[in-house]
């Protein structure tokens, strides 16, 4: 039987607009609300839906992150994971390291699956899964927009410029998920409340042996433009004009 | 599911009653079971305030809490400032004018928001089960007709009525007593009131809509600690409400204002008096180079001591500014919302402990005027119906002599005034008053109100019913238009309402339409308008606005 392993992410909320922080190293995340990553959401919803299908057994949502981190966690349990581990760390942890540790993790828990997000919102980085698979050997297909769960491979429908492209994976094998592979369900008030009760494991980081040490800087951190208002223009010719002033003709 | 008590509402008034009724536990060693649903995403996400804080309510709940690493309130009140302004200036008020109830000395100044965090952390640690992101929708009663809890609303019901993706029932909470916390103007207490008559020997409750945004100013403006007030321009001398401006944190100001809703001119734009107001040259210095980082919008209770309706009924109570408790001359209710969540919470844990529980405890709603909360409201009381009566300024000196009696001699010439006519009685036909125009947002100091809105975070999953209920579809553009010029258009906050014509210039064929989506759960609209033709229901749990530090 299957056994799936989702890592999921704690990032500033999709509804919230990100401030940078006044001495711009970053973005302020003091009192603001997180949430867990929306593809994360996705790929823990798949595995819930498996597992009720009887086709996936157990389901292990693992976190890296502060110990607030837990929310993630929590989140994935309330939708229908069992249990969580929650690796912690308050030092910003890249992509690769991100990898590494998991690798670390699919050692100790041997899933026969890894569902993962395309990417996360707060850095929209795209690379965990694919260093993992890279890293773990195993095959991957990323972007997943239906998936298939067969005897021992999964087949996953991808959306690629142009249509769509299947690919059959055999088992163990990294996905990542797209945003139309489902819609995830609002977990219900007693699921949540269940959730509180499932088991939460927590580790420290360096148990992991891996040194996390950025291999980027961040330079600052700055805002977008702000768009100026438009203006209504009268005739083609005014149009004309301005764009020429504008430098755009 | 079943609970010891069921708490609506995660603000301050909800949350403190969830505290208390968990430390009583603790300390008499039986189990209470407590839950809080609140209908933001998260506990903050829908609290909007000054906000500075008396910090009476907190000592009352949490020992030590200013020596928490956590404490959500680090700036102490340096200066207090009232100014009278005119069109082109601005007058001091001498502090030793004030009233000593007035001294905001010993008070902090802090996002009450992040207030509801902290005290939120302080449940959850005390097993109290919170759960946001669920909007109580219905009330539940027993055979005896005694409230038994509450339901959460249904997710997933498309415009249509039909069911999507992921559609989920709502989920009865059964409890032994329910507390309503929902603040200003909530969509059950509105029904609880009618139901029990709680105000049949009370006063009409008044309202007031407060609009506010947060501001990062320069620090050569910034001045710690200063919590300025302003009354006068740019309301006329009918209209009531003024300004708060409070400096705090880091390099932080929050600036507010608050129009009495009972003003009578249907063209007034609360909005727009605001923006209007940080354009005058005695407060327009501080937002020079500064950042508006936020925005919302919230009705607030006036009433105060005469309009506090009866507080329990079978089955449960009314606590915080559900029930009414600010005082307004000082604008604040935060702390009489702590304390009313106490004392509710003493109530019910001394009913619970007996061996037949009765259905209301009546203790608290006996309580409370004799208590810090009644003898915090009871001197100001005459000061609301004097300034709607008087105006500006002669009615806010009369109120400042009455509040000086008060304090002097104990009581007050006038005895207890009545606030007369309800707030959406008070307008005035188009035909009788002198249109109000607004000048244009310049898009640095001053804003329109859709730019505002995108600052509050709001968000509503798209496809759900309307929660901006009307009860006859017509009286909009049938009457509302033609007699006030639907006056939705303008009081509302975040430009949810609109009249749009099939021809602007020759104005044909008037559609009313409803942007619910854009909706910061002010309540203003359940309020003012003038047929009550409005009701405001909660949408969807976890949509509304997302306030940061607000
Ligand atoms: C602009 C403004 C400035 C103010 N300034 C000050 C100040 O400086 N100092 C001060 O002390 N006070 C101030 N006040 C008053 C103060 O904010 C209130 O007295 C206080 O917030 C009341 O607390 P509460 O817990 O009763 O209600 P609220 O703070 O309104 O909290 C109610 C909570 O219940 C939730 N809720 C409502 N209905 C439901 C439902 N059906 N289901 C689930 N959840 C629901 C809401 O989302 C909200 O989170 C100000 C108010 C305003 C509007
Ligand atoms: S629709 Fe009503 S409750 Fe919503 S923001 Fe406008 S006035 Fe306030």
């Amino acid at each position: 039987m299957t056994k799936i392993l989702v890592p999921v992410k704690l990032v500033l909320d999709y509804n919230l607009k990100a401030r940078v922080k006044s001495d711009k190293t970053g973005i302020d995340l003091t009192n603001v609300k997180l949430s867990i990553n929306p593809f994360d959401e996705i790929s823990v919803e798949e595995a819930v839906r498996l597992k009720e299908a009887g086709k996936a057994t157990e389901i292990v949502v693992v976190s890296i992150g502060p110990a607030k981190a837990q929310d993630a966690l929590r989140s994935g349990l309330a939708i229908g994971a069992d249990r969580g581990i929650l690796i912690e760390t308050t030092e910003v942890v890249e992509p690769l390291n991100v990898a590494k540790i998991l690798a670390k993790v699919v050692e100790t828990e041997k899933p026969d699956l890894v569902f993962l997000g395309k990417q996360a919102i707060d850095d929209d980085s795209n690379q965990t899964g694919q260093s993992l698979a890279a890293l773990l050997d195993w095959p991957q297909a990323t972007f997943a927009s239906t998936l298939v769960l067969e005897d021992g491979a999964v087949q996953v429908t991808r959306e690629v410029d142009g249509g769509h492209q299947t690919l059959k994976l055999a088992l163990p094998a990294v996905v990542t998920v797209d945003l139309r592979l489902n819609e995830p369900r609002y977990p219900t008030l007693p699921n949540i409340m269940k959730s509180k009760k499932k088991p939460i494991a927590t580790q420290k980081i360096a148990e992991f042996g891996i040194d996390i040490t950025p291999r980027l800087k961040v330079i600052e951190v700055h805002e977008p433009p702000t768009r100026k208002a438009g203006i209504k223009v009268k005739t083609a010719a005014e149009l004309v004009d301005n764009l020429k002033k504008a430098g755009v003709l | 599911m079943e609970f010891d008590v069921v708490i609506v509402g995660g603000g301050l008034a909800s949350l403190s009653a969830a505290i208390r009724l968990k430390q009583v536990s603790k300390m008499d060693g039986r189990e209470i079971s407590v839950l809080v649903v609140e209908k933001g995403s998260e506990i903050g996400a829908h609290i909007l305030s000054g906000a500075v804080i008396d910090p009476i309510g907190l000592d009352a709940l949490i020992a030590n809490w200013r020596d928490d690493p956590e404490s959500p309130l680090a700036t102490k009140v340096e200066e207090d400032a009232f100014l009278f302004l005119t069109k082109k200036s601005g007058y001091r008020l001498p502090n030793a004018l004030m009233p000593k109830l007035m001294d905001n000395h010993g008070n902090y100044i802090g996002s009450l928001g992040n207030v509801a965090r902290f005290l939120a952390k302080k449940a959850e640690e005390l097993e109290v089960e919170i759960f946001p992101g669920f909007a109580a929708t219905e009330i539940l009663y027993d055979e005896q007709g005694r409230v038994a809890g509450v339901a959460t609303g249904d997710l997933g019901i498309g415009k249509d009525g039909s069911h999507h993706g992921g559609y989920t029932r709502g989920v009865e909470l059964r409890a032994k007593y329910t507390l309503f916390g929902e603040g200003a103007r909530g969509s059950l207490t509105k029904q609880l009131l009618a139901k029990f008559n709680l105000a049949a020997n009370s006063d009409v409750q008044k309202f007031g809509i407060g609009i506010k945004e947060l501001w990062q100013v320069k620090s050569k403006n910034f001045r710690n600690g200063l919590a300025q007030h302003s009354f006068g321009w740019p309301l006329d001398s009918q209209t009531g409400g003024g300004s708060f401006l409070y400096h705090f944190d880091d390099n932080l100001v929050s600036v507010g204002f608050v129009v009495h809703l009972n003003y009578s001119n249907p063209t007034l734009s609360p909005f727009g008096e605001f923006q209007r107001f940080k354009t005058h040259p005695r407060i327009r210095g501080v937002f020079e180079g500064a950042k508006r980082i936020s925005y919302g919008a919230r009705a607030l209770t006036e009433g105060g001591w005469q309009s506090v309706p009866k507080l329990t009924f079978p089955g449960g109570a009314l606590i915080g500014c559900a029930a009414g408790f600010v005082n307004v001359p000082r604008i604040k209710g935060s702390h009489n919302a702590i304390l009313s969540g106490i004392q509710a919470a003493d109530a019910v844990a001394a009913e619970l402990a007996k061996k037949n529980p009765a259905p209301e405890f009546t203790a608290y709603d006996e309580g409370w005027r004799a208590s810090p909360i009644g003898r915090d409201l009871k001197p100001v009381r005459n000061v609301k119906p004097l300034w709607s009566r008087y105006g500006t300024p002669f009615g806010i000196m009369m109120g400042a002599l009455d509040m000086w009696t008060n304090v002097l001699v104990g009581k007050s010439f006038f005895g207890t005034l009545l606030h007369g006519k309800p707030d959406y009685a008070c307008l005035k036909p188009l035909a009788d008053v002198t249109p109000i125009t607004y000048p244009k947002p310049d898009g640095v100091l001053t804003f329109d109100r859709l730019s505002s809105v995108f600052l509050s975070n709001t968000n509503h999953a798209e496809d759900q019913r309307c929660h901006l209920t009307l009860k006859d579809a017509s009286i909009p553009i049938s009457s509302n238009l033609p007699l006030f010029g639907e006056p939705a258009r303008l009081y509302c906050p975040a430009a949810v309402y609109e009249v749009t014509y099939k021809d602007e210039n020759i104005k044909s064929d008037p559609q009313f339409v409803i942007n619910a989506q854009n909706c910061v759960h002010c309540k203003t609209c359940d309020i003012k308008d003038p047929a009550q033709n409005i009701n405001w229901v909660p949408p969807e749990g976890g949509g509304g606005p997302n306030y940061p530090n607000m």
